[in-house]
């Protein structure tokens, strides 16, 4: 019994100090990773860099709305519970095809184009894009008149129709918004973190979800499209999206 | 032909004072509707995040769109030197000036962030259709006001052709850009057609000049002023090719729709759906607006300044079923994410949008109709801009009793 019990205090010596090698092996590549990325708060973004997403929509479980929650609670989007005017940054699309009955699920949000209908159509710049790709709206200069909304190809952008009285974020009545990528995860000074759906994609265990660099050919995001592929939703209309999907038949 | 006399409106009537009562009370209706929206948000409208444009929209696109086609008369006899139009061409001007004035403000009125509109001013994109019309709206007024104070100052008049070119081609710019906001949107199987810009010209005519002869009968019929048959039956022939033109647009826009795989769904929907668009379609936009004024403006028998009001009304109720159909049936029918696929979501992807008018959307609507008719009444009550007299000889130069007749 006591033998026993040794083996097992050996065992858990021997996986904790493999850990810990493990660890000190990684971590140097982990914040050398992060040292390549992070940036100061008053450094302004560049072109070096183009943030992007994918989803693997086989492992997107159909039901699972994880990252919608997690995206609603981290950027404070609260609304008065009608989904017809409540804003939604990001939404499950449950897809079943008319021919054949298979079913899909996805998440669709802001697909971070390269050359946005919405920044376009926008009278006031308010819609822009960053030099690393994401799409924002600056809610200083939105005067509410909808127009990106009408031009968005992938209907990701919400008007907020009510009042705000609590909120994370800058949100505001009469403004639009939409995906912001998180952004102030992306420009953490330590180092971009994942946008709060992927992390909770990931904490769900489903890990459908990647965020990353897709100008760095050694990002796990770009090995993977390079591995695998992935589409873009509405490709006919070249707007080279920076939100790729795998697996979507 | 005389030279005419221009002469303000009397305005001591009870009718006239009733007139402008009414105007007032729309006005107020239009600014509590305003107030309340802007207090609430957009939340006690009828618009959601699927139709973010509803009958706001549909008011003021109407009204913007027929304020480049109430410049037709003056137009004609500026650019086209026709003499006989040149009488009414001050009010031609001003009537567009109004139009324009009533369909902004309701279109400002409705912004999520109205309190902004000096951003909207004073920060351009260059890349965007809407920032472009604002330029193109501002410039209407400039352009506009100074070609009808050539024409109202003696001294000037002989500028006022070069103007009233310079209006000309700066309308038919403002309407490509008005129907460019919905041709330019390329995700929207609804949209995206170059013929939008085109096709809104010619409903502008059409429009225009419909709400034009409805204000001119009013004017003269209400004051007892002389007005006769050959300018009547002139703007009635005009009205009817205008109309026609507009119906061989419709026809185009979705026989070419028909054409195309990708777009026969939404044809299928607007052409025979069991929708209140595919209504206002065909018993709106082309029984009432189409069918019936081209059946009256050249049916036999029927030549009286009457028939020109009833046919210009129809025309006018053809065009809001027309904008109600393009702007929210356009809206209605769903983005197509997924070819091939049944779409469903919290967001309501693949579905048909619903849009119910809410009652402040539509007073704001009425609010910057009745704003644009006030500025016209005002107009003519303090400026001489009406002839006195549109008798035929007043008017004609080449007039002979029996012109009038063939002119019918």
């Amino acid at each position: 019994m006591s033998t026993d019990n040794n083996i097992d205090k050996y065992r858990r010596q021997f996986l904790a100090s493999a850990t810990a090698v493990a660890g000190l092996a990684v971590a140097p590549g982990v914040i050398l990773n992060q040292v390549a990325h992070a940036k100061a708060l008053d450094q302004a973004v560049t072109s070096k860099n183009r943030w992007g997403m994918l989803v693997d929509v086989n492992k997107c479980a159909t039901g699972c709305n994880d990252c919608v929650k997690a995206c609603n609670t981290y950027n404070g989007i609260t609304g008065v519970g009608d989904p017809k005017t409540d804003a939604q940054w990001i939404r499950k699309v449950k897809l079943t095809d008319k021919q054949t009955g298979y079913v899909q699920s996805l998440p669709l949000m802001c697909q971070h184009c390269e050359f946005p209908p919405c920044v376009d159509v926008c009278p006031t710049g308010a819609s822009f894009k960053r030099a690393d790709g994401i799409v924002l709206v600056d809610k200083h200069i939105c005067i509410g008149c909808r127009y990106c909304m009408m031009a968005c190809p992938y209907k990701a952008r919400s008007f907020v129709h009510e009042p705000i009285h609590e909120h994370i974020y800058p949100r505001g009545k009469g403004t639009v918004e939409s995906c912001t990528m998180c952004v102030d995860r992306v420009d953490d000074p330590n180092g971009p973190r994942d946008p709060a759906c992927v992390e909770a994609c990931n904490a769900s265990g489903h890990k459908a979800m990647w965020f990353g660099d897709l100008k760095d050919p050694e990002s796990e995001i770009s090995k993977r499209l390079k591995e695998y592929g992935g589409v873009q939703i509405r490709a006919d209309l070249e707007l080279n999206t920076g939100v790729r999907y795998q697996n979507l038949d | 032909m005389k030279i005419p006399r221009y002469l303000e409106l009397e305005g001591r009537s009870t009718g006239f004072y009733a007139l402008i009562a009414i105007l007032l009370a729309f006005i107020a209706a239009g600014a509590g509707a305003f107030l309340y929206m802007e207090h609430n948000g957009h939340i006690v409208t009828g618009m959601n995040n699927q139709t973010v444009w509803g009958m706001p929209h549909v008011f003021a696109v109407f009204l913007i769109v027929a304020a480049s086609g109430a410049l037709n008369v003056a137009s004609i006899s500026s650019v086209f030197n026709r003499k006989i139009y040149k009488p009414l061409a001050p009010l031609s001007a001003i009537l567009a000036v109004s139009l324009l004035l009533g369909g902004l403000l309701i279109l400002v009125l409705d912004l999520g962030r109205p309190e902004r509109l000096i951003i909207a001013m004073t920060t351009y994109n260059p890349r965007s259709i809407f920032a472009w019309n604002i330029l193109l709206y501002n410039g209407f007024f400039v352009v506009v006001l100074v070609y009808l104070w050539l024409m109202l100052e003696r001294r000037f008049n002989k500028y006022s052709s070069i103007a009233g070119f310079f209006a000309f081609i700066w309308r038919l710019v403002l309407t490509t850009g008005t129907g460019s906001i919905f041709g330019f949107l390329v995700a929207r199987t609804s949209f995206d057609s170059a013929l939008y810009a085109p096709m809104f010209v010619i409903f502008s005519f059409a429009y225009g000049l419909a709400i034009f002869a409805v204000v001119m009968v009013a004017a003269y019929s209400w004051t007892g002023r002389a007005l006769g048959d050959v300018i009547v039956n002139r703007l009635r022939k005009l009205l009817g090719v205008f109309v026609a033109a507009s119906m061989y647009f419709v026809l185009v826009f979705h026989l070419t729709n028909l054409y195309f795989a990708k777009a026969q769904g939404f044809e299928k929907f607007i052409l025979d759906g069991n929708t209140i668009y595919t209504k206002l379609f065909w018993i709106g936009q082309i029984l009432i607006g189409g069918v019936f004024p081209l059946l009256i403006v050249y049916g036999k028998g029927l030549k009286s300044k009457g028939s020109l009001v009833v046919a210009s009304l129809l025309v006018i109720a053809g065009g809001f079923a027309q904008m109600f159909v393009t702007i929210i049936g356009g809206q209605a029918y769903p983005l197509p994410l997924f070819p091939g696929k049944i779409e469903q979501s919290t967001f309501y992807d693949g579905v048909i949008n619903l849009y119910t008018p809410s009652l402040p959307e539509i007073l704001l609507g009425l609010g910057g109709v009745a704003v644009a008719i006030f500025v016209v009444v005002f107009a003519m009550k303090n400026l001489r801009m009406l002839p006195e007299s549109l008798a035929d000889e007043e008017i004609d130069p080449d007039y002979t009793p029996a012109e009038a007749e063939s002119a019918a």
